[in-house]
């Protein structure tokens, strides 16, 4: 199975994103996601904003920094496709963006459909002019949430945390 | 698709626009990619309207972010039937979140204005204000005529919202009123203006 992250990384993550000031989290779940969105839907300090696609989020939080508050955008590798022309909001007005990536497409992948975006996010969020961090280690994630939420508030700029598959575990169909 | 009749519908968008934002005092206005912003800016521009040069289908949404972050003021949506058809999405976030102090005015000529006139979805079957009930807004109307317009004002100013009002306008080309296109200008003004002038970026 999927997701179930044994570890302390969630609360790592949600940590970090509650001493950044987040206060608007808009996301399309992933499995690997659960335990943060969980965590992030019981913090009273935190308003959950569920997607139906992920470029809605940008325009979210566009919108929130607008009213004066700051907000994260989570989703898998796939759904940074979804975003590439509403990122140019990002860009041009230059608001904070900061979205947390659960990959899929890495090692063990089961499906491949899953491959192509998988391998293009990191370059895409480059095209993107997005500050890309990558964690590979369960024990780093939460200060790599911290770093790249100073990029993109301090900034503000745009700024990605890549969550590596090898965290979040591989799908499996064989169940 | 009837792409003719839009062409004799009575309401007129930049007359419609004027009544929305007049005596606007603390409204909060999102516009949409196109003449929805040329129509918000010939009714007299202001750093307290955020005008989309760009971002197709993400109006809605950035009001749904500004709504929550401030919800003691009342947020405004002028955005066309494009432009939402790029967002249907957004409705059925907006209809779970409820957030009492969102209004959205779809401007809708049944046209892609800027790119030609071309017929969007809505000069066919397709309705938006229905698909807002389906989205689970709890305040809704359509508009035609004069007399529909100002029950639909009082509504989209001061009803517990969400709330979307489906304003079928002329289709009819008009003059550009164009508003700054400097993104980071237009998002610096606007928190100066609601946020105080120690909230630079």
């Amino acid at each position: 199975m999927t997701g179930e992250a044994p570890e302390s990384w969630p609360k790592d993550i949600h940590a970090a994103l509650s001493a950044a000031g987040v206060r608007q989290v808009a996301y399309v779940p992933d499995a690997g996601l659960t335990q943060i969105i969980n965590l992030c839907a019981a913090d009273r300090a935190m308003e959950s904003v569920l997607l139906t696609t992920e470029e809605e989020g940008v325009a979210l939080l566009a919108g929130a920094w607008l009213g004066g508050q700051r907000g994260v955008l989570m989703m898998q590798s796939s759904g940074v496709g979804n975003c590439v022309n509403l990122f140019s909001l990002a860009r041009v007005c230059r608001f904070p963006l900061l979205l947390l990536v659960t990959m899929r497409g890495e090692a063990g992948e089961m499906n491949p459909w899953q491959e192509p975006m998988g391998r293009a996010v990191p370059e895409i969020l480059r095209l993107a002019e997005t500050q890309v961090f990558r964690a590979e280690e369960a024990g780093e994630l939460g200060e790599t949430v911290a770093e790249a939420a100073r990029a993109a508030f301090e900034g503000p700029a745009a700024a990605a945390v890549l969550i590596a598959q090898s965290l979040i575990g591989v799908k499996s169909f064989d169940e | 698709m009837d792409s003719k009749r839009a062409e004799s519908y009575p309401l007129r968008r930049r007359e419609v626009v004027a009544r929305l934002l007049e005596e606007r005092g603390n409204l909060l206005v999102v516009s949409g990619l196109g003449a929805s912003s040329w129509d918000v800016t010939a009714a007299g521009d202001s750093p307290l309207t955020f005008p989309l040069w760009g971002a197709m289908g993400g109006a809605a949404m950035i009001g749904l972010g500004l709504a929550l972050a401030q919800p003691e003021r009342r947020v405004l949506v002028v955005t066309g039937d494009g432009e939402m058809l790029m967002g249907l999405g957004s409705l059925a976030v907006i209809g779970v979140k409820q957030p009492a102090n969102l209004a959205i005015a779809v401007l809708d000529n049944e046209r892609y204005g800027e790119t030609g006139m071309q017929a969007t979805h809505t000069a066919g079957p397709v309705d938006l204000a229905a698909m807002a009930v389906g989205a689970g807004f709890p305040a809704v109307a359509d508009v035609f005529d004069q007399a529909q317009l100002d029950e639909a004002l009082p509504r989209l100013r001061g009803e517990s919202g969400p709330v979307l009002v489906n304003i079928k306008v002329r289709a009819e080309e008009l003059p550009l009123a164009l508003p700054p296109k400097d993104g980071v200008v237009l998002k610096q003004r606007f928190r100066a203006a609601l946020l105080g002038p120690g909230n630079p970026d």
